[in-house]
């Protein structure tokens, strides 16, 4: 049968099966007496095995298979956790991570081959296995399958059973290997325990056993009123038998009930989520198949759907007015109306674009721990804001500068526990990751209660490699000088360390966040800590622009490149080595012609004694350029200006005009 | 797709000046009459700017400036040929374009023994069809994509 269909399904839901383990991991290392987490984990392994196996990428289906056991074991009481125990977990979650990764990457699995881990993971169960159950006799051990087997009801009876003195057993019982009919000797078997006993339990069930669907042996739980001699006495009157276990099960009657119970009750309410997420599946199995997908609340689909009738309803209406002796109100009227609906439909469209930072978030406790335990810094990461919805793409690209700034944050802003002893600080760390929408933009924080940023340092730093000369050194503030940070080759560390050394500086994080259209502030306190504030737009289809005209043409500057609009008088523009400045609010302000930048011909003539100028930014720097006409400020959707015409100098892309024409948008940042 | 090509041998004709010149038809996505051009600074004086086609931003090629003939104004039979090459959308601003038509693999003049105004590299070969002759262009060279992908 061909999976590859399902092949994208399949990735999604491991994905969101792995976060949620990788969560539960976290938490279970805080408190690992809690059964519930446990138990999730166990479910996730589980799932995880199935969907692998049925899309037979067995490497993964044999590794969360030993995972189970291991956790199994655990659950029953028979490993204690430790932390060892969690980082293999943690180990076979990367190694779970690594082959979701290759089956995104090329369709299957590869052939990693865990050996390794699942060595680890059966010297684990050995260990387990070979330590002495309290209630098991010295020759017997519980086989670890049972617990799982058992259901309400045997529990239900096996309490009954207790409270009324009778004796519940384990009976294991294996043929011999040369027993011609299995079914028929089973049959003796389980006619001679009934006569005894009352059979509640059967592994495999009673009717495969009838059917000889299983191998030499099964296995058994009774209540009987006799000792668990006399049962043996019986069996081993029938031959063909090659071992008879019998175990008391009464011992460990409760722990087996605890955990039962709690995973229960857990299975029952994760049936049906997974019902639910089943019905999404549905869903979205049905728009077929995609590269980049995305979860879309049917909530809002159904909004969309809404105002797309609407919109049909609207042109309905205006064709009847076009055919009619239509008056002029009710043209106008419906065109009010279709504009108030595809302001909503705009309004529509980006939500379903939007993505909860979650996704991002998600992946940072895990790292953060790693981290502190390499570096032997206790920190604790606190998050907030994870259900901050940012576009698609944003979700795509913010990832590796938080992960830069954290790593930061955790390397040269906090001290080691001794220093911050001796500073009066609290032996922990503290990083807090925040995100909140603010107005038309998204906002996260990195923050952490560290050293804080060392301005002379970074002031010396600068000095030392020649980004900036003495003088400046003298003039700069200290916001000049952290800004220094952000520079190309520049990096405080004394050493170059595992975690931030790797060759992405601060200036990579400012310029992929720049190439997203936000902007990076810092805000430090010495010995009090730092906080880096990113600021991005809420989507990056669509932003406000400035429309100007040069010559007949028309152009769009982005509104966040622009500081300020002003005019200036034609003769107070000086030339200084043939390029034109003028003084302006007391600083020297470089003056470029669009028409000349853009090629644009104009009427030389036309000699005006003032002109309209735009200021633009880039970081601390300013521009003014000279333009015709200030059009005004509008929304405006940025379309690319496809392969063809990539990476023009000057062109940052393109959009459509109201009046189906078609505007550039232009690239202020590269005039610097 | 070279393949499909060769089992396909129609092709989309168009006119520069007085003579015509055909593009494979697996190339061709539309052929649109001329609409409001923006031009675009900083590019290769061909490329005549870009046009809106119903929301997806297209550049124009002037082929008569890539061909080096004289510049023409854009008259109401002058028409925009979309094509789409390996993901790339370009436009083909020529003379006039009405017709597709059929020329067989073996119609087809290879240009190596012939002497042209222009760069003979644009030229694929040159068919026969009927008394016509037509010039068969190398598109993916023209726009300079082909190699690359």
């Amino acid at each position: 049968m061909d999976m590859s269909q399902y092949l994208d399904i399949f990735i999604e839901e491991s994905k969101e099966h792995l976060q949620n383990m990788n969560q539960t991991l976290l938490q279970l290392e805080q408190s690992p007496e809690e059964l519930s987490l446990l138990n999730e984990i166990f479910r996730i392994a589980h799932t995880l095995k199935g969907m692998s196996s049925t899309m037979g990428f067995t490497n993964i289906a044999h590794l969360t298979h030993e995972m189970e056991n291991q956790l199994h074991a655990i659950r029953s009481g028979e490993l204690k956790i430790n932390t060892k125990i969690i980082d293999i977990l943690f180990t076979c979650f990367d190694q779970l991570d690594k082959y979701i990764g290759q089956v995104e990457m090329n369709g299957s699995e590869g052939d990693m081959i865990s050996g390794e881990l699942i060595k680890q993971l059966e010297a684990l169960q050995a260990t387990a296995n070979n330590t002495p159950s309290p209630v098991a006799g010295d020759d017997i051990t519980i086989n670890p399958q049972l617990n799982i087997q058992l259901n309400e009801y045997v529990h239900n009876v096996l309490r009954k059973a207790a409270a009324e003195d009778l004796n519940t057993y384990m009976v294991k019982i294996t043929l011999d290997a040369k027993c011609m009919l299995k079914s028929a000797r089973a049959y003796i078997i389980i006619n001679t325990l009934e006569r005894l006993s009352e059979i509640i339990h059967s592994n495999p069930s009673i009717e495969d056993i009838e059917d000889e669907k299983f191998e030499h042996s099964f296995e058994l739980v009774v209540v009987a009123k006799s000792d668990k001699r006399i049962l043996e006495k019986e069996l081993n009157a029938i031959s063909e038998i090659e071992s008879i276990e019998i175990v008391d099960l009464k011992a460990n009657d409760i722990t087996i009930e605890k955990s039962e119970d709690e995973s229960i009750t857990l299975m029952e309410t994760e049936d049906e989520h997974q019902q639910t997420s089943a019905n999404q599946n549905e869903n979205r199995s049905k728009k077929g198949k995609t590269g980049k997908t995305v979860r879309v609340d049917i909530d809002r689909l159904d909004n969309l759907m809404n105002l797309v009738s609407e919109l049909i309803i609207i042109k309905t209406r205006l064709e009847d007015i076009d055919g009619s002796n239509s008056n002029h109100n009710n043209m106008h009227e419906a065109i009010e109306y279709m504009e108030r609906i595809t302001t909503s439909l705009h309004d529509a469209v980006m939500k379903v674009r939007m993505v909860p930072i979650e996704r991002v978030f998600n992946r940072f406790p895990r790292m953060v721990r790693d981290l502190s335990r390499d570096l032997g810094k206790e920190i604790t990461l606190f998050m907030s804001g994870e259900e901050t919805e940012v576009d698609r793409t944003v979700i795509d690209e913010i990832g590796d500068p938080l992960i830069h700034l954290i790593r930061n944050s955790i390397d040269h802003g906090i001290e080691d526990p001794e220093t911050r002893a001796r500073s009066n600080k609290a032996k922990n760390g503290t990083v807090r990751l925040v995100a909140y929408p603010d107005g038309n933009s998204v906002v996260i924080e990195v923050e952490d209660d560290g050293k804080g940023i060392d301005i002379e340092k970074v002031k010396n730093k600068g000095l030392e490699r020649g980004i900036i000369t003495p003088a400046q050194g003298q003039s700069m503030d200290d916001n000049e000088i952290i800004q220094l940070l952000f520079h190309p080759g520049f990096s405080t560390a004394d050493k170059i360390s595992d975690i931030s050394g790797r060759g992405v500086g601060l200036d990579v994080v400012k310029t992929k966040i720049e190439s997203l259209g936000g902007v990076v502030e810092v805000d430090t306190r010495s010995g009090r800590g730092s906080k880096f504030i990113i600021r991005l737009p809420l989507t990056l289809a669509i932003i406000q622009a400035l429309l100007v005209n040069i010559g007949a043409e028309k152009y769009a500057i982005p509104l966040n490149n622009i500081k300020e609009i002003t005019t200036i008088e034609a003769n107070t523009i000086r030339r200084v080595q043939n390029n034109e400045v003028v003084l302006y609010r007391n600083a020297t302000l470089p003056i470029m012609r669009l028409s000349n930048l853009l090629n644009v011909q104009t009427d030389e003539t036309l000699d005006t004694e003032e002109y309209i100028v735009v200021i633009v930014k880039k970081g601390d720097k300013t521009a003014g350029l000279i333009v015709d006409h200030l059009i005004g400020q509008q929304e405006i959707v940025i379309k690319s200006l496809g392969k063809f015409l990539s990476n023009i100098k000057a062109i940052a892309g393109a959009t459509i005009l109201g009046n189906g024409s078609v505007a550039l948008i232009v690239d202020t940042n590269s005039f610097f | 797709m070279s393949n499909h090509l060769e089992n396909n041998n129609q092709y989309v004709i168009f006119k520069l000046e007085n003579e015509f010149y055909g593009i494979p038809i697996n190339y061709v996505e539309t052929i649109e009459k001329v609409l409001e051009l923006t031009r675009v600074p900083n590019t290769p004086d061909y490329v005549k700017g870009v046009i809106n086609l119903r929301g997806v931003v297209v550049p124009v090629v002037d082929l008569r400036q890539r061909f080096n003939l004289k510049t023409k104004a854009i008259a109401d039979e002058s028409r925009i040929i979309i094509l789409s090459i390996e993901e790339v959308v370009v436009g083909l601003l020529v003379d006039n374009s009405s017709e597709v038509i059929t020329i067989m693999e073996e119609a087809i003049d290879s240009t190596s023994n012939l002497v042209n105004s222009f760069e003979d590299d644009y030229i694929k070969g040159i068919g026969k069809v009927d008394d016509r002759m037509i010039i068969i262009v190398d598109i993916p060279k023209i726009l300079g994509i082909a190699m690359e992908s």
